[in-house]
């Protein structure tokens, strides 16, 4: 006599996956190097100081303080489907950046505090400059990625500096260029996110501490893929990057974002801001991969990722395509832009977020069109398990001069359990009657037939999982380089772990 | 071979019986087939054999080879040679056919604690035996089941069975919903791989399959039990008079 229910096994299983769960964040380890912080909380001091530290022109300092004048009267946004105990911004640190890189900056990578580079090894980045991302081999002997990596406040190192220069792209951290080419810097910050544009990015005019910085020059195909690889480390410490790219005329790069943070209690903030300025002809592909770390199954702890992310298409024809993966965060809260402004200008924005446990999403894209004949497509795919709230929040505003002017958005949710949510609210403005939009969107779960059959043929539960949703996001995935969309893919399954049962 | 032994079975959410005691053994090689009015069971005992939820096994034992399967998970009785050919196949968006069969090709390995295949050596495999039933490569391009036809979804399932080379294939109504082509088909598909060793449960309402799939054994499930069994014979007595008779025979 055998009295047992069919399940049982089954049950038994994902238990024991949901209990090693919390050791599941693969990239929760911290490094143990001596940081040097800038005192707690926020005041004008503080900006003076991290102005300081980065050894900034006057007006940047200027800048920086008037941010910070407006930041003060403003008010944190609470629109977004969102919540999350109140932040209390005297309560973090604004500056963090390991003693070794303080007075006697590194001058090559070499000098640079082993355990800084072991950091970046663990986590798969390659700074030696032979090495591809891990995993991958290079598909025509050639394809090289070019890392920056910041740590908390500050850039480590940047690769492939000489091989870009002879090509004469400008590729190093913003601190570095605001000393060495100061007149760019000050031509483009802030003319695509405006300091006023919102709390966060305001917040972080005031006290962005480093990122990158990118200038493509006129005509010039990036001969690499780019890539900057974002890790706080420190306790308590926000981080706000600033990342600017500029592609001159008929010039084009592709760009890539990684995040990873260290496993902790206590809920750590990021603000940054980035913005893409493209001429006539030009084209920027921009990737992220966010794996900040999304807190425990109980919701403590994980990244407040309030992100703002825009381009501005200013010339004619150009181009820009925005992919993001959302993996990590406790929460997130951005939604990359485009700013057609050029004739016959083109964005496009493919997304995948996923939210398990308890992280909230609330993600999406801006398309605007100002100019004739110009072009935006939305594909997005949110996927919600455990109890994650998912939310697709998206403009599309055709003007009044934008004739001819074409969007077409497909919106997607994908439900995993049923104690998971999936939102979605378009916003659609048409002031020009020859403007076209289109909009679709789907609910759907991922049923246990779908599951059953998969098992059927060998397949344990998890990968199941994996294979229905990694279907489900193919379209993004193909957007993706072909280095990161095979990582994407593997993460797409990880972050799902636990997710069924 | 499959031994079951008075397996009875209800439903988990609710407090009904659907199987009152099966008895069946199906040896090396063999093909048996069971038939029966709607409601009989029939369906059931493929999916309790499958492991799937829902169900709530209250007596008996049914053992492959010696493997409790009752025991195991669904992917655990898959890997130990049991394999359902579902009737109506799922669709899955996005996933190619080809990604779906290399992972659970490599899951089955990986779970006998074989090598896996890789990916030059599944395609020469599955190029060969798509070959073999008749299959369009352009199908395995395609994502799982997603916009097949009835016909292209149950050779689909074959095409899986081939890969998967189970030793205990259980059909589940795979004539229904197909033409007569489609299911000479199918047919072939199956016959081409009976090899002597591997063993069929081929479920159906109507003889005209077994036209097609020669049986050793015919069983007539009612009512949750299987009330006669008989040779190939039995299905065309099915065929010309119904259930009636045989059920009112046994009553």
């Amino acid at each position: 006599m055998t009295d047992m229910i069919a399940k049982d096994g089954v049950e038994a299983e994902t238990v024991a996956a949901v209990k090693s769960l919390s050791g599941k964040y693969k990239y929760g380890f911290s490094t143990d190097v001596e940081i040097e912080y800038a005192p707690l909380g926020l005041n004008e001091n503080i900006v003076r100081l991290i102005s300081d530290k980065n050894e900034e022109p006057e007006w940047m300092l200027e800048w920086r303080l008037q941010a910070f004048e407006r930041w003060k009267q403003m008010k944190e946004p609470e629109w977004a489907m969102v919540d999350y105990p109140k932040i209390n911004f005297q309560d973090i640190y604004y500056y963090a950046r390991p003693k070794s890189m303080s007075e006697e900056k590194p001058k090559s990578l070499d000098d640079v505090d082993p355990k800084l580079l072991e950091t970046y090894a663990k986590l798969g980045i390659p700074l030696k400059e032979q090495a591809l991302l891990a995993g991958v081999e290079a598909p025509e002997g050639e394809r090289k990625v070019a890392v920056d990596a910041v740590f908390d406040s500050v850039s480590v190192g940047t690769t492939f500096q000489k091989e870009l220069k002879q090509a004469g792209v400008i590729f190093m951290s913003i601190s570095e260029a605001l000393k060495e080419h100061p007149e760019l810097v000050k031509k483009y910050i802030g003319s695509v996110v405006p300091q006023s544009d919102n709390f966060y990015a305001t917040l972080n005019s005031a006290v962005f501490s480093d990122g990158s910085f990118v200038y493509i020059p006129e005509g010039v195909k990036c001969p690499m893929e780019l890539s900057t690889y974002f890790r706080i480390n420190a306790e308590n410490t926000g981080q706000f990057e600033r990342t600017l790219i500029i592609a001159e005329k008929g010039s084009s790069v592709s760009y890539l974002e990684g995040c990873t943070a260290p496993q902790r209690d206590v809920a750590q903030l990021h603000a940054a801001v980035v913005e893409l300025v493209i001429l006539e002809d030009a084209e920027i592909k921009y990737s992220t991969v966010q794996n900040w770390y999304p807190g425990d199954e109980n919701g403590k702890g994980g990244i407040y990722n309030f992100v703002t992310k825009r381009a501005d298409c200013r010339g004619d024809r150009a181009k820009v395509m925005w992919t993001q993966v959302e993996t990590g965060s406790a929460v997130t809260w951005k939604y990359p832009s485009c700013i057609l402004r050029g004739d016959y200008s083109q964005g496009e924005f493919y997304s995948i977020a996923i939210a398990n446990n308890m992280q909230q999403a609330d993600t999406g894209t801006k398309m605007i069109h100002l100019g004739k004949n110009t072009k935006s497509r939305i594909v997005s795919k949110g996927i919600s398990a455990g109890k994650a709230q998912n939310t697709y929040r998206g403009l599309v505003s055709m003007h009044p001069k934008a004739s001819n002017a074409r969007n077409y958005t497909q919106c997607d949710s994908l439900l995993i359990g049923d104690k998971c949510g999936a939102h979605t609210v378009p916003y659609i403005e048409v002031k020009n009657n020859t403007a076209r939009v289109e909009h679709e969107a789907t609910t759907s779960k991922v049923d246990d037939d779908q599951l059953f059959y998969c098992r059927q043929r060998g397949m344990d539960e998890e990968e199941a999982v994996a294979l229905v949703v990694n279907g489900f996001c193919k379209e993004v995935l193909q957007a993706l380089p072909m280095e990161f969309a095979m990582e994407a893919q593997a993460l797409v399954a990880i972050s799902l772990e636990g997710s069924v049962g | 071979m499959l031994i079951i032994k008075n397996l009875q079975v209800g439903l988990e959410e609710e407090d009904k019986q659907i199987l009152k005691g099966i008895n069946l053994e199906i040896g090396e090689g063999e093909v048996h087939a069971i038939m029966g009015p709607n409601g009989s069971g029939k369906s059931t005992t493929s999916y309790v054999l499958a492991g799937k939820d829902g169900y709530k096994v209250t007596a008996g034992s049914a053992e492959l080879y010696g493997n409790d399967l009752l025991d195991m998970n669904p992917e655990e009785r898959a890997a130990a040679g049991l394999f359902l050919a579902f009737q109506y196949p799922v669709e899955i968006p996005g996933v190619g056919n080809m990604t779906f069969l290399r992972t659970a090709v490599n899951a089955q390995r990986k779970a006998r604690g074989e090598e896996e295949l890789s990916a030059g050596q599944f395609l020469k495999i599955v190029r060969e035996k798509a070959k073999s039933l008749k299959i369009d490569a352009d199908m395995l391009k395609r994502p799982v089941n997603v916009g097949f036809s009835g016909g292209e979804k149950k050779r689909n399932e074959i095409l899986q069975m081939a890969m998967l080379e189970p030793k205990m294939c259980v059909l589940d109504e795979t004539d229904s919903g197909l033409d007569v082509d489609a299911m000479k088909l199918v047919a072939e598909g199956v016959n081409a791989l009976r090899d002597g060793k591997r063993s069929f449960l081929v479920i159906t309402h109507y003889q005209r399959l077994l036209d097609h799939i020669k049986p050793d054994v015919v069983h007539i499930m009612a009512d949750g039990r299987i009330i006669k069994s008989g040779g190939p014979e039995l299905a065309l007595e099915v065929e010309e008079n119904g259930y009636a008779d045989i059920l009112a025979e046994v009553a």
